[in-house]
Parts: structure tokens; C-alpha cells; sequence
């Protein structure tokens, strides 16, 4: 038997891709999901082999889910227009169905995934989100995971972030969080949300540091609201300096 | 501003080259009749240095005010006047400096008649070639400055179309009648004929004509029918108006817009069934009309601008009454409110 998992918050989006499944005799729709929410739930209970992912959905899309998921399924897209996703899938060997999609193409996008299944996905997902053009509202929050229950932080929330293994902590005024990305990663999506790389182990949002202060020799740390001292790095000084207009 | 023929080193060049050669023929003149060298070169100077500097002047002044068409006459009683001025100083100037040379002077008073002739055909003919340059520079200030507004009304109407086109709500909705054809072929029937109804409407509009608030909301009707089927029991809708208010005037398409983006963060800012309200009245001699939809205080922020994507609302609602206080929002719990107000002229 082969699992499956559709997700979508349309239901008549689910119902088509249902539709099209009746031919597939060996595959059995275990769960029909109408956010990312429940469709973190349902990947983590059945273990899926394909999930049909929608892109635009309530709360959090279809990419913030799967950062969720530690060992991301083998995904279909289904979207309807997103010149934000379009690129990435493109780039990527993970398939991407355009709504309305007809019989013909759902078919070859299985027959692509069953020739593929033997191969291990973990990689391409994990590439494919690393590299996918930000929607516009991921600059803005960033979605986390405690325990089973997932957080959204809106990025002004966030006084820092610290390299952690290979993790990110990101520290907020009461908590902190661990998630599966790159320091780059973070640095590259919230520059315009102002926060500046102080360190190779420091990201700080601009807003929280009230003053830097002279640390030895040559070397400063920001002092932020909450008390928390963050040490800069020589380039890391010199870029907070550019960016404050020192 | 204008740039004046100066600013261009081949006229000026070309301007004092022809006063060099006009001041030697002058001086060639003079001294033919019989004139000493030195006298025929200062008349020459004087008379051909006061030319120029009027010229100048007139180039001048023309760059900051030229008189319009009917004015033509004034120019022409100017020229007259300068040609006389310059030809009374020159005279004036010389008639004292060589006033035991009557010889001179009786030649001079003689020739006042042909100085002046000369004068007013050089001043004559430098007014009209100042006239004619700044004329041109004019018109082609004129001519870029329609190109750009037209590129620009252009653009905005590309905008426009791309907006009401909706590539999101147009696939997503072709893709719901794609799922209805198999299982319900009469509801997707009906779909297709809603969708078709929906984008006339928005295509054959004609945004400068108001139309009644009755038929903007049978318009909105049609597209909150196309968006419950896509979204089924996730979205209600409550549309509640004053009955006098369905006859006021409002511009087409304005409401549209705002409901739907009141659907889009009521829907995608909360998991649950949620309800969108779409009530007018009027008041004094406004239509009022409020858009209320629920969303989640702890990730959206709609305090950021003027909230969610309403700027292109508030934008065209300047260009049409020129006020820019006629929408406004406010968040309360977890009801965001969009009032609209839209005058109403008698």
C-alpha cells in the first residue's frame, strides 16, 4: 500500500486530486488536510510516501510546513500561480502541478515519482526550501516548533539568533527556539527586516541593542535591552557601523 | 527652465564673430568717407557694443517671459523703443566726446536716420530668432512632459488589469470547476456561468462612471459566490444596507477589491469558519460603507501602513474626490474594520 496525504485549503482541490487518485488502485489517501497545522500532524503520524502540498494556505504555507517536519516526505506541489515558488521548483527535481491541472499531467507527475521513489528525497526537500524564493510574508515571521505545538514569531519578537550546532537558537524575551537552519539562511532573508550577521555566531535584530560597548583590546560587544551581552566580530563591528550610519 | 542659446559654445562663437565683423564694417565705413582710424573705430565701438548688449538683454528676458501670441504687438513696440535708445546714447556719447570736431558731428547728426534704420533691422531680427528658439524649446518641454503622462496613465492601466485579472482567484477558481465537472456537473455549470458573469463585469466597467451602490454589490455578489465554493463552509458572508444607501453612486469596482482583501486575511490569518460584513448607510452626503473581517492580533500587524493592501484603494479614492481621508481602519480584538466613504455630489 502506498500512503498518501493531500493538502490543501480548498476542499475542491483536495476532491480533484482524490479524483485523479481512483486509478491508483495501491494508493490509499489516509488524510485529507485543509492547513499546515494539521498537515504537520498527519505526515509525523503516517509517515506518508507522497504528500500533495498546496502552497498558499491559512496561518503558515506549504514551505514554513515542511520546515516543520524533520525527515520531509516526497512532495508534489499543487499551486495555483506563484511567481515566488515557480523558480525554485523549476530549479529543483521535486514536481510542481499548476491549477487547474489536467488528468494527463497528474499522471506523469506520478509516473515521475514512482521512478524516483527508490532514490532518498530528504535532500532535494531540504534543498528545495533552503533555496526557494521567500514568499513575502516569511520576512516577517518565522515559524517554529515546541514540543507538538507550532509557534509563529513575527520577526520583531526576536532579540537574536545563535549558531547551535547545527541549529539556530533563536532567543526571544521569554523563550527560545531550536530550528534546522543555516546562520546564512537567516541572515539573508531578514536583512531587510533589520537584522545584521555581528558575528559567525550572531545575528541581531538592530531595534534591541542599545548601546556597543569597547571589550580588551580591540574587540566590542552590544549590550541589548534585555541585558544580554552579544560579542562582534572585527567584520561584524564594522557592518553594524555601516548600517547604523556611524 | 530653458537653456539659453549660449549655453552652447558654437552660437556664442558664431554671436561674437558676426558684432566682430559688423563693428569692422562699420569701422570700414567710417574710415572710407574719410574719417581718422581712431574716431571710426570708437563710433564703431560704441554703437556696435550697446547693439550686443541689448541683444543680450532681450535673449535674456525672453527666457523667463514671452509674451503669448496676442502680445506679438508689444515685442514690436519694444524693439522700436531699444532701437531708439541705443541709437540716442551712441549719439549723446559721441556728439560729446568729439564736440570741436563739426565736421564730425554733422556727419554724425546726419546719419542718425540710417543708425537707427540698422539698428531696428539687427534688433528686429534678433528678437524674432530668440522668439522662435525658446518657441521650440517650449514645445518640446511640452511633448515629453504628454509622452510621460501618457506612459504613465498607460502603466496604471496595465496595473489595473493585471489587478482585476486576479491570477490566483482566476486558476484557483478553474481548478474548483475542474473538480465539480465529475461529481457535480450541474453546480460546476453554474460556476463557469458566475466566473464568465464576474470578469465581463470587471472588463467592460467604466472606471469614470459611478454606478449604484446596488449594482456595484450585485457585482460582489457574484464574486462572494465563486469564493464560498472554493472555500466552502470556511466563509460567510453577512451583507447588510440601508435601503436608501442602494441608491447611492459609487465608483465601479471600488468595493471589490476591499472585500476581497478583507477574505484574504480573514481566511489566511485564522484557521476557523470565518465571517466577512459588509454593511452602508449614508450619512450627511456620504455613502459609508464598512468591511469588517476577523484576524489573529498575535501575527498580523495590521497597524503597519495603512493596513494590508489597501494603498491602491486609497490611491485611486485621491484621484477620483482629491481627499485622502476617506478610508480609514482600525483593529479591535480581533475584527479588523475597513470604512470607506464615498461623497456624494448633487
Amino acid at each position: 500500500m502506498i500512503k498518501a496525504v493531500i493538502i490543501d485549503d480548498e476542499p475542491l482541490a483536495v476532491s480533484i486530486v482524490k479524483d485523479y487518485l481512483r486509478d491508483y488502485k495501491d494508493v490509499t489517501v489516509l488524510e485529507e488536510c485543509s492547513n499546515g497545522f494539521e498537515g504537520v500532524k498527519a505526515i509525523t503520524e503516517h509517515q506518508p510516501d507522497i504528500v500533495f502540498l498546496d502552497v498558499q494556505m491559512p496561518k503558515i504555507n506549504g514551505f514554513e510546513m515542511l520546515e516543520l517536519i524533520d525527515e520531509p516526505p516526497h512532495i508534489i506541489f499543487t499551486t495555483a500561480f506563484d511567481e515566488y515558488a515557480l523558480k525554485a521548483f523549476e530549479a529543483n527535481t521535486v514536481d510542481y502541478l499548476l491549477k487547474p491541472f489536467s488528468k494527463e499531467r497528474f499522471d506523469k507527475a506520478m509516473q515521475k515519482w514512482m521512478e524516483k521513489k527508490a532514490e532518498s528525497n530528504e535532500n532535494v526537500t531540504k534543498e528545495l526550501i533552503e533555496s526557494v524564493a521567500k514568499q513575502p510574508e516569511e520576512h516577517l515571521r518565522v515559524v517554529v516548533k515546541q514540543g507538538s505545538n507550532i509557534r509563529i514569531l513575527p520577526v520583531q519578537e526576536i532579540h537574536y539568533f545563535e549558531a547551535y550546532d547545527d541549529y539556530v537558537k533563536i532567543h526571544t524575551a521569554d523563550n527560545t527556539f531550536l530550528k534546522k537552519k543555516t546562520m546564512a539562511y537567516f541572515e539573508k532573508t531578514l536583512y531587510t527586516s533589520g537584522f545584521v550577521r555581528v558575528h559567525r555566531s550572531f545575528i541581531v535584530q538592530l531595534s534591541q541593542i542599545t548601546r556597543i560597548e569597547p571589550m580588551g583590546k580591540d574587540s566590542h560587544v552590544a549590550l541589548l535591552k534585555s541585558g544580554v551581552r552579544v560579542s562582534l566580530s572585527k567584520s561584524g563591528y564594522s557592518r553594524l557601523r555601516e548600517v547604523l550610519g556611524l | 527652465m530653458f537653456t539659453g542659446p549660449f549655453k552652447y559654445k558654437n552660437a556664442l562663437f558664431v554671436y561674437i564673430g558676426g558684432w566682430l565683423a559688423l563693428g569692422g564694417i562699420h569701422n570700414m565705413i567710417l574710415w572710407s568717407v574719410g574719417f581718422s582710424y581712431g574716431l571710426s573705430a570708437i563710433d564703431s565701438l560704441i554703437n556696435n557694443g550697446l547693439l550686443a548688449a541689448e541683444c543680450l538683454a532681450i535673449s535674456n528676458t525672453l527666457k523667463y517671459y514671452r509674451p503669448g501670441k496676442g502680445r506679438t504687438l508689444t515685442l514690436t513696440l519694444w524693439t522700436f523703443a531699444l532701437a531708439g535708445i541705443c541709437v540716442f546714447i551712441s549719439w549723446w556719447a559721441l556728439s560729446s566726446i568729439y564736440e570741436g570736431n563739426a565736421e564730425y558731428i554733422e556727419f554724425l547728426n546726419e546719419s542718425l536716420p540710417v543708425r537707427y534704420a540698422i539698428s531696428l533691422l539687427i534688433l528686429g531680427w534678433f528678437v524674432m530668432l530668440s522668439w522662435i528658439w525658446y518657441y521650440l524649446q517650449t514645445q518640446q518641454a511640452e511633448g515629453s512632459r504628454k509622452a510621460d503622462m501618457e506612459k504613465l496613465a498607460k502603466e496604471a492601466e496595465l496595473v489595473n488589469l493585471r489587478q482585476q485579472l486576479q491570477p490566483h482567484f482566476l486558476f484557483n477558481s478553474l481548478n474548483s470547476i475542474n473538480a465539480l465537472i465529475s461529481s457535480k456537473p450541474e453546480e460546476a455549470r453554474r460556476m463557469t456561468q458566475q466566473l464568465s458573469d464576474f470578469l465581463r463585469g470587471t472588463l467592460k466597467k467604466d472606471e469614470q462612471k459611478p454606478v449604484t451602490l446596488q449594482e456595484e454589490l450585485n457585482h460582489l455578489k457574484l464574486y462572494l459566490d465563486i469564493e464560498k465554493v472554493r472555500f466552502g463552509h470556511r466563509l460567510n458572508t453577512n451583507i447588510n444596507s440601508e435601503a436608501t444607501s442602494l441608491e447611492m453612486k459609487i465608483p465601479p469596482l471600488l468595493l471589490q477589491p476591499v472585500v476581497e482583501n478583507a477574505i484574504k486575511f480573514g481566511l489566511y490569518d485564522t484557521l476557523d469558519a470565518i465571517t466577512i460584513d459588509i454593511l452602508s448607510k449614508v450619512e450627511g452626503q456620504m455613502l459609508v460603507v464598512i468591511v469588517k473581517n476577523p484576524f489573529d492580533p498575535e501575527t498580523a500587524h495590521p497597524k503597519k501602513g495603512t493596513g494590508f493592501g489597501l494603498d491602491s484603494i486609497k490611491r485611486r479614492l485621491h484621484l477620483l474626490f482629491g481627499r485622502t481621508d476617506l478610508l480609514h481602519t482600525s483593529a479591535s480584538d480581533n475584527i479588523f474594520t475597513t470604512t470607506i466613504e464615498i461623497p456624494q455630489s448633487v
